[in-house]
């Protein structure tokens, strides 16, 4: 419901900032330029400029489906055209004469992959230092900053993850250092020339977040606050407090200049932008859930949350997800306490579990990630069917990015993100055969002129290799 | 409160030190899988005494009075063998006052020993004993010079003795990370390494860098006053000059890979084994008519620098379909991941362009093919009669997704696999507090 709402304040271009505007209208000639520009401005400067390729009516007959909401079908047909899911059912959905059948059994289908925490673009291959654009650290709150700003639409990685992983849609997000890094975008996984042309329509903005270690070493490292946890604390409820009282002003009409940092800022307060926010430690994501409450916000995800499972009762009632990995461990302090059966224990709990990457590799292997995960979960006597276990990889992740109105789970009108497997996708001899976005094939296994080549590949070493 | 919690920890620690005993054991009704290379083996046996494997296979009697340990549904396989790895020098990798894998504001680089750094009872250790790891060479893989030190054989087992060899190889970075610290390019990495190797062989010719730790002759003869490197780093390259300690060389980019084998040319007598390789595969008729074997980063396949942009998850299969001596390892993260990689490599033999490894060749690839290449092929490695009785049993095909460890034995004795995070998960199964804290629940 209220992700709907978002999208629907996100597709109106122009939206008018303050609800008191109106009444100020009547006396526009004392306004001066600048506060026209703060009260009245356009939240999607850059408009997403993407546009599904075509493709042609398809039927994926005989396949084992998992729906992506839990569901499971075995020798299952999935019908989708015009971009879109048209219906999913049993070996008795008729498949329609003008569509394109593929035999599909010993196959297995589900949406397309999604991964919510990805640095691709931001961090993009070649890692040189170059290409270091994922952190502005040179100041612990940089909500003014916007990852799309920095993404670069030829990182190879965006290839990899298609092919390899099956990913479909993915949210990039500014780095770790800042205590408020600064605005998300969502990806369609689809190569352009521009970033417009990769942004997913319709999605809301994210802001990142981040608690712990990072921020307070970054900053203490350059003599300023934060140097410890509790000035993380006290740099964050300053910036909401600031943050409340700039959307006050606003929403009384009173803004004489535009604040970048506390537009976005704000959009969180308006529940129009969604927190994502990296934090390790069970203690301080429930100091967060606090901060929350005392400055009216959602935490709409914890990502790495490797001490989720201790708090999985507190993560439920605050309808908080948990974007995990399902086994890293042990590599700084905070994650000292990670544990495989992380997942198990907050599905168990009754939690929002997304299993995530944050890894250029790692995101081209989601689905074994998961597996790993289910596989800890039982021995530790949690049983997680394998159709649960991929809306890990697809619906959650979709919801926690508010785009599950239109893609993360194979229903009737949802965006045809499709991924065709060679097998089982919890086995580790399984991999993408084809992957289909917004119904258009951009991956096949058996073509090579359907594998894509960043612009940084051509004319090197390995250009279109099988990779 | 306090001396009893500490004379509870000394009898821990001499539980810990106490030699332990090896029974002997069939393990039976298992998927057997030997690790050189064969396909697994369903319903059969694996027989340890005196810590060795006595027998595995189809058709292998259960010895009188041995204990046996009912396998069904169940595999068994070999310890997992990681080459090369950097567990045992840190307790925490980011925690710097724990880590101990680089050395770079030290006088000493080509003598480091890392034997004396590694702490066996490094819950990594533990964490990767319970991933089913028994053996791995410990290396200085973030080294800030070319050369990283000499690196050690260790094994896993919870006795806190965990050296199988020191000193059993060099480790020197050629490439981007070597050009950085030699001073600033590969043409200073290419000099040092020579310089070095030069002063060690003028240091041999003077019958120096002699022993078993050439550092540490007595009566060391005279250098030439003009001499670069420390003493005790010319006599640590002594043996690797004169063959007798091979050199593990870190290179990715195919011409480095090139430069490296043509240093033989230079140095006959070295004894290299090639890590990481990441554009192998460019350079692997080479390769395999130098007869260098290659440790590999298994699954790379992002140009993540300069001197990787051929990177493919194929580049094993092809290595290994040209006839080099491949197994992996340097997978950069933790050394209880190297099923997964196998699995992935087994994974692509389905895929059409790919190059990947059969089921057996890639289990081979983390246990006897590392093993071999680290020179302990007759000690461990695999199930064959008379090698270290380091087993794994799994709860199905070890290098599935979803499978886990059931228990592990190592030279024949079972091992511990309670660590930090079991104790974790036990604690935290039901996350809310009962009638005490969380902290009396242990």
């Amino acid at each position: 419901m209220r992700a709907t709402k978002l999208l629907a304040g996100m597709a109106a271009l122009a939206l008018v900032a303050s609800p008191g505007l109106a009444e100020k209208k009547k006396k526009e000639e004392t306004v001066s330029p600048a506060a026209k520009a703060a009260r009245e401005f356009n939240k999607n400067p850059y408009p997403s400029t993407y546009k599904p390729y075509p493709g042609e009516p398809t039927a994926l007959v005989g396949a084992t489906v998992f729906d992506g909401a839990g569901g499971r079908i075995d020798n299952g047909t999935v019908l989708f055209a015009d971009g879109k899911v048209v219906a999913i059912g049993g070996a008795d959905l008729a498949v329609p004469a003008n569509y394109r059948r593929i035999g599909a059994a010993g196959k297995f289908v589900t949406p397309g992959i999604i991964d919510i925490h990805s640095h691709l673009g931001d961090y993009p291959t070649p890692s040189v230092q170059a290409h270091s654009d994922g952190n502005e650290a040179t100041a612990p709150t940089t909500p003014d900053v916007w990852a799309e700003h920095s993404v670069w639409p030829q990182d190879p990685g965006f290839s990899r993850a298609l092919a390899n992983g099956g990913v479909t849609a993915l949210q990039i997000l500014p780095g770790s250092a800042n205590l408020v890094g600064g605005r998300s975008v969502t990806l369609k996984n689809v190569y352009s020339r521009t970033i417009q042309g990769m942004k997913f329509p319709g999605a809301p903005y994210g802001l990142k977040m981040a608690c712990g270690e990072n921020p307070k070493r970054v900053y203490g490292g350059k003599g300023r606050m934060p140097s410890t946890r509790m000035g993380n604390l006290a740099v964050n409820r300053a910036t909401w407090i600031k943050a409340s009282e700039y959307r006050a002003k606003r929403n009384a009409g009173k803004l004489e200049t535009r604040d970048l940092a506390m537009e976005s800022m704000a959009g969180v307060l308006d529940g129009e932008i969604l927190i994502q926010n990296h934090c390790y430690r069970a203690d301080e994501m429930a100091l967060v859930l606090d901060m929350a409450k005392e400055f009216g916000y959602k935490v709409t995800a914890f990502h790495h949350a490797t001490e989720a499972y201790k708090i999985g009762d507190l993560l439920k009632a605050a309808g908080t997800c948990s974007a995990i990995w399902a086994d890293w461990w042990g590599f700084k302090m905070e994650s000292y306490d990670a544990i495989p059966e992380n997942a198990g224990i907050l599905q168990k709990a009754g939690a929002c579990v997304v299993i995530h990457s944050d890894d250029e590799n790692g995101i081209q292997r989601l689905n074994q990630e998961a597996a790993k995960a289910q596989g800890d979960a039982r021995r530790a006597g949690i049983e997680v069917p394998d159709a649960e276990v991929i809306r890990w990889l697809t619906l959650n992740p979709a919801t926690a990015m508010g785009i599950n109105q239109q893609t993360g789970s194979l229903e009737q009108g949802k965006m045809a993100d499709v991924v065709l497997w060679n097998g089982n996708p919890l086995s580790v001899y399984s991999r993408p055969d084809k992957v289909w976005v917004d119904g258009a094939l951009l991956f096949d296994a058996a073509d090579p002129k359907r594998r894509p080549v960043s612009d940084f590949e051509l004319g090197q070493v390995g250009e279109g290799d099988v990779k | 409160m306090k001396p009893r919690q500490l004379l509870l920890s000394a009898a821990a620690l001499l539980a810990l030190s106490a030699p332990a005993m090896a029974e002997d054991v069939a393990i039976t009704n298992a998927t057997v899988v030997i690790g050189d290379g064969s396909a697994p083996i369903p319903g059969g046996t694996v027989v340890l005494r005196g810590g060795k494997v006595l027998a595995a296979g189809a058709g292998v009697a259960v010895p009188a009075g041995a204990r046996t340990i009912d396998a069904s549904g169940k595999w068994v396989t070999p310890g997992l063998v990681v080459a090369v790895t950097d567990i045992g020098l840190f307790d925490v990798e980011g925690v710097e006052e724990s880590n101990d894998e680089r050395a770079d504001k030290g006088p000493f680089n080509a003598a480091l020993d890392l034997s004396p750094a590694i702490n066996p009872l490094a819950q990594h250790i533990a964490v990767s004993r319970a991933g089913g790891v028994t053996r791995a060479a410990v290396a200085p893989l973030r080294t800030g010079a070319i050369f990283g030190g000499q690196g050690a054989v260790i094994d896993l087992a919870s006795d806190g003795q965990p050296i199988t060899q020191a000193r059993a190889f060099q480790y020197v970075e050629l490439g981007e990370a070597g050009a950085r610290s030699a001073g600033g390019s590969r043409a200073a990495v290419h000099a040092v390494l020579r310089n070095a190797f030069m002063e060690a062989r003028e240091l041999a010719r003077r019958g120096g860098g002699q022993g078993a730790d050439p550092r540490l002759q007595d009566a060391a003869p005279e250098r030439p006053g003009d001499a670069l490197l420390t003493r005790f780093d010319a006599a640590a390259l002594v043996p690797v000059v004169t063959g007798r300690q091979p050199l593990y060389v870190r290179a990715e980019r195919a011409a480095d890979l090139r430069m490296a084998l043509a240093l033989k040319a230079d140095f006959p007598a070295l004894k290299m084994v090639l890590i990481g390789a990441t554009e192998g595969w460019m350079v692997a008729k080479e390769l395999a008519a130098s007869g260098v074997p290659v440790l590999a980063t298994p699954l790379n396949d992002l140009p993540a620098n300069f001197e990787q942009l051929a990177a493919t998850q194929s580049n094993v299969g092809r290595m290994a379909a040209a006839g080099v001596r491949v197994g992996l390892g340097a997978f950069g993260d933790q050394p209880r991941y190297a099923p997964q990689y196998a699995g992935n490599l087994v994974s692509l033999t389905k895929v059409p362009g790919a190059s990947g490894l059969d089921w057996g060749r890639a289990f081979a690839a983390i246990s006897s093919v590392p093993a071999a290449i680290l020179g302990m092929g007759d000690k461990f490695g695999s199930l064959k009669p008379g090698l270290a009785g380091d087993v794994v049993i799994w709860d199905g095909d070890p290098l599935e997704n979803t499978s886990g460890v059931v228990r592990v034995m190592i030279d024949g004795v079972e091992q511990s696999l309670v660590n930090h995070q079991t104790k974790l998960r036990d604690r935290y199964k039901v996350p809310t507090e009962g009638a005490l804290p969380k902290a009396y629940e242990w």
